[in-house]
C-alpha cells in the first residue's frame, strides 16, 4: 500500500519535474517563462503526432515496431516541437523586447490550443468512438520496466520499476544542478540572469545565453508533456487531459528555491500530495475536491515563508522578468 | 597587416536596433492598426488553408457565426457578441489598476470564480427567503467581498513581505477552481451540474437578457477610464507603478495603494463573477470563467491600460474566437483552433509593439570595415 503510494507520486511527480527543471534553466536566464504550460501540452502532442505517424507507417505489422525508433521519434519529436515554442518566445521577448508575462501568457493560449486541435484531428482521422486516441503498443516501449525489479521484492518495485523517463528525469535534473552550479557555463549563465548589463560587460554573449538556455528549458518542460501521455495515461491522449500540471511546474519551481536537485524531492511531494485524496480512507468524493487543493496551499505557504525569511541564496534571479537593451544600461 | 585584421574583427554589425524617441502617436496606430489587418488577412489564410474553402466563403461563415442573420433584422447573436465581449472587458478593466501598479494579477479567474459563487450561494439559499430587491442587493455585495477578499490576499503578502504576485495570485485560482468543485459537488448531488436557479436572476429588458450585463460593464468603463486618468487615486497607482522609491519620495504609502487597488481590482473580478453567474449562465461549474481571465491580462495589455482602447481590443479578439469557432465548427473541425488563432494573433500584437519603441539601422557603408 504505502509503496504503491509512492510509486503513484513518482509517476505523478515526473512530468512536474521535467516542467520545473526546464523552467528553471530558463529562470536562471532572467526569462520568466509563463508559456510553459502551453509548451508542455505542444512537447506532449508533438510526441503523439510523431508516434501516431510512425505506428501508421509500420501498418498492419505491428508487432514488428522496431523499440529503438518508437522511442526515439516521439522523443525528437517532443524536443523539437517544443524547443520550437521555446525559440518564439525568445525571438519576442529578447529580440523584439516584448513583455516577458505577456509573451509567456499568449504562448500558453496558443499552445494549449495547438495541443487540442491537433489532439482532435487525430481523433477524426482515426475515426474513433471515444474522445482519445490510443498509443498502446509506442506506449509500452516507453513503460517498459528493468527486467530485475520485480525479483527483489518491494526495493524493486520502489526503485527500479519505473519507465526510463523517470530516470532521465532525475538525471537531467542532477545534470542541470551540476551544470548550473559548478562549471563556468553555469557562472555565466546565472550571472546573465542576475545582471545581464554586467555580464555583457564581461564579455559574456547575453542575447545567445538566453536564447540557449531558454529553448534548452522548453525541450527539457516538453518532456513532461510526453512522459505524461506515454508512462502516466498509457498512450491515451485525451483533450485537455494534461490540465494545469504546467502551473504546478511553476510553482514548484518556487517551492524548490531555483534547485534542481531540491525539485527531485518537490515533485514526487507535490506527486503524493495530488494523489493522497485517493489513499485517505473515508473520504467523500466532495472532500476530495477539498484536499486537492493541497500542492497550491502548499505553494503558497513556501512562496510566503521565503519572501519573510529574504535569505540571500533562496532569491529569484534579479532580473527575473526583465528585458535586457544595451542601450539603457 | 595587423591592423586590418583588427578592424576586420571590430565591423560595425549588419543590423542594428536603436530605441526611438516617442514616435508620433498617428504613426504608433497605424503600425498597430495595419497589424491588426494582417493578422485578419493571415487568420482567413489558416482557416482557408485548413478548411478547404474560399475566401469569400470563409469571412462570410465568420461573420455569421458573431453576428448572424443581423442584415435580415435578427439581433439575437449581435447581443450575445456583445454579451461575450462584455465579460472579457469587464475582467481586463478590473486587472487593469493593477497592471497599472506593476502589480501582476494573474489570479482574475479565481476572483471571479469566488464572486460567481458567492452570488450562487446567495441564490440558492436566500432565493425563497428575500425580497427580489433584497436579493439582489445581497447578492451584489457578497460577490464583491468575495472577488475583493481573493485578491487583496496576495496583495498583503506583497506589501508586507514582497511576496511574488504573480504566482500567489495563480496558485489562487486553483484554490479557487477546488472550492467551487466541490460546491458544485454538493449541490449537484454527485454530478458536475447545478441546474439553472430562478431565483436572483438579472431582469431581462425586452426579450434581451443580457442588457443588464452590457449596461453594467459599459458604465464600469466609462467609470474606469475616469478614475485612472482624472482622480488621485488614480495618479498614485501609475506613480507607484513607474517607481516605488519615487513614490515614497513624494509621500505616497505605497503599502496602502497595493492594497487599495487590489481590493478595487478583485471587487471588480467578483462583480464579473456575478454578472456571469446572475446574468448569464444562472449556475456555475469549474469552467464557468473558462480562461478568461488570462486572455483578460493580455487585453488589458494591448489596450495600453487605456479602457476605451481596450474596447476595440475585446471586440476583435471576441470577434476572433466566435468568428473562427464557427468556421471550424463547419468544417467539423475541434473549436481549439480559434485558440489557435487567438495566440497568433496576439503574439503578432506584442511583437509589433517592437516597431513602434524601437527602429532598427542597416550598416552604412558596408565597404567602410574591409580596407
Amino acid at each position: 500500500m504505502i509503496i504503491q503510494f509512492i510509486c503513484r507520486a513518482i509517476l505523478l511527480g515526473v512530468p512536474l519535474l521535467y516542467g520545473s527543471t526546464g523552467e528553471i534553466v530558463t529562470e536562471k536566464s532572467g526569462h520568466l517563462n509563463l508559456g510553459i504550460p502551453g509548451i508542455m501540452y505542444v512537447g506532449a502532442i508533438s510526441g503523439v503526432v510523431g508516434s501516431f505517424l510512425y505506428e501508421n507507417s509500420c501498418g498492419n505489422d505491428i508487432a514488428n515496431m522496431n523499440p529503438l525508433l518508437a522511442v526515439l521519434i516521439p522523443l525528437l519529436c517532443t524536443i523539437v516541437g517544443s524547443a520550437v515554442m521555446g525559440l518564439i518566445y525568445c525571438f519576442l521577448t529578447v529580440t523584439l523586447q516584448a513583455n516577458q508575462n505577456v509573451t509567456g501568457l499568449a504562448l500558453t493560449t496558443l499552445g494549449i490550443g495547438l495541443g487540442n486541435f491537433l489532439g482532435a484531428s487525430l481523433i477524426n482521422i482515426t475515426k474513433s468512438e471515444l474522445p482519445s486516441i490510443a498509443l498502446t503498443k509506442t506506449s509500452s516501449f516507453f513503460a517498459a520496466k528493468l527486467p530485475f525489479a520485480d525479483d527483489l521484492g518491494f526495493i524493486g518495485e520502489l526503485l527500479f520499476s519505473h519507465d526510463f523517463l523517470t530516470y532521465f528525469a532525475v538525471i537531467i535534473a542532477l545534470c542541470a544542478s551540476f551544470v548550473l552550479n559548478k562549471t563556468r557555463v553555469g557562472l555565466n549563465l546565472r550571472s546573465v540572469g542576475e545582471n545581464p548589463a554586467t555580464a555583457d560587460a564581461a564579455g559574456i554573449n547575453v542575447i545567445k545565453y538566453r536564447y540557449v538556455a531558454t529553448c534548452i528549458g522548453s525541450a527539457i518542460a516538453g518532456l513532461g508533456g510526453l512522459q505524461y501521455v506515454m508512462a502516466y495515461a498509457s498512450g491515451v491522449w485525451s483533450n485537455n487531459a494534461f490540465g494545469d500540471r504546467g502551473w504546478m511546474a511553476i510553482a514548484l519551481v518556487i517551492f524548490a528555491l531555483w534547485k534542481p536537485s531540491v525539485a527531485i524531492l518537490g515533485s514526487f511531494l507535490f506527486g503524493a500530495l495530488c494523489n493522497a485524496n485517493n489513499y485517505i480512507q473515508g473520504l467523500g468524493t466532495e472532500t476530495q475536491e477539498l484536499f486537492k487543493m493541497l500542492p497550491y496551499i502548499v505553494t503558497i505557504i513556501v512562496l510566503i515563508i521565503t519572501s519573510m525569511r529574504k535569505k540571500r541564496e533562496h532569491q529569484p534571479p534579479e532580473s527575473l522578468g526583465l528585458s535586457y537593451f544595451r542601450e539603457e544600461r | 597587416m595587423a591592423d586590418t585584421k583588427i578592424q576586420k574583427n571590430h565591423r560595425e554589425p549588419f543590423l542594428r536596433v536603436v530605441k526611438r524617441d516617442d514616435m508620433a502617436s498617428w504613426k504608433a496606430w497605424l503600425i498597430r492598426c495595419a497589424t491588426i489587418v494582417i493578422a485578419f488577412f493571415l487568420t482567413g489564410l489558416l482557416s482557408m488553408a485548413i478548411t478547404q474553402k474560399g475566401f469569400a466563403d470563409t469571412y462570410d461563415i465568420m461573420f455569421t457565426g458573431v453576428f448572424g442573420r443581423l442584415f435580415e433584422g435578427h439581433t439575437t447573436m449581435l447581443w450575445k457578441y456583445l454579451q461575450e465581449i462584455a465579460i472579457l472587458l469587464a475582467l481586463a478593466l478590473a486587472l487593469t489598476p493593477a497592471f497599472k501598479m506593476k502589480f501582476w494579477n494573474c489570479g482574475a479567474e479565481g476572483q471571479a470564480l469566488m464572486g460567481g459563487l458567492a452570488s450562487i450561494v446567495c441564490m440558492i439559499e436566500l432565493g425563497d427567503k428575500l425580497p427580489y430587491g433584497a436579493l439582489i442587493a445581497v447578492i451584489a455585495v457578497t460577490s464583491i467581498l468575495a472577488g475583493a477578499i481573493w485578491g487583496v490576499l496576495p496583495a498583503i503578502f506583497k506589501a508586507v513581505f514582497n511576496t511574488n504576485e504573480t504566482l500567489f495570485t495563480l496558485m489562487m485560482n486553483y484554490i479557487a477552481t477546488q472550492i467551487i468543485a466541490y460546491y458544485v459537488y454538493i449541490k449537484g448531488g454527485g454530478s458536475n451540474v447545478i441546474n439553472p436557479v430562478d431565483a436572483g436572476n438579472f431582469p431581462s429588458v425586452g426579450s434581451n437578457d443580457y442588457f443588464v450585463n452590457i449596461v453594467i460593464v459599459a458604465v464600469i468603463t466609462v467609470v474606469m477610464y475616469i478614475y485612472l486618468k482624472y482622480s488621485k487615486q488614480g495618479y498614485e497607482i501609475s506613480v507607484v507603478g513607474e517607481s516605488q522609491n519615487t513614490a515614497r519620495y513624494i509621500g505616497i504609502n505605497v503599502k496602502k495603494v497595493i492594497i487599495r487597488t487590489m481590493v478595487i481590482s478583485g471587487a471588480l473580478c467578483g462583480i464579473t463573477g456575478m454578472l456571469l453567474v446572475a446574468g448569464k449562465d444562472h449556475s456555475i461549474n469549474i469552467n464557468s470563467v473558462g480562461g478568461q481571465g488570462f486572455t483578460a491580462i493580455l487585453m488589458s495589455w494591448l489596450g495600453q491600460f487605456n479602457p476605451f482602447i481596450m474596447v476595440v481590443m475585446t471586440a476583435i479578439v471576441v470577434f476572433l474566437r466566435l468568428g473562427v469557432a464557427k468556421v471550424a465548427d463547419t468544417s467539423l473541425l475541434n473549436s481549439s483552433f480559434s485558440e489557435i488563432i487567438v495566440g497568433i494573433v496576439i503574439l503578432m500584437l506584442v511583437g509589433c509593439e517592437f516597431f513602434i519603441r524601437y527602429s532598427v539601422k542597416f550598416r552604412h557603408n558596408a565597404k567602410e570595415g574591409e580596407v
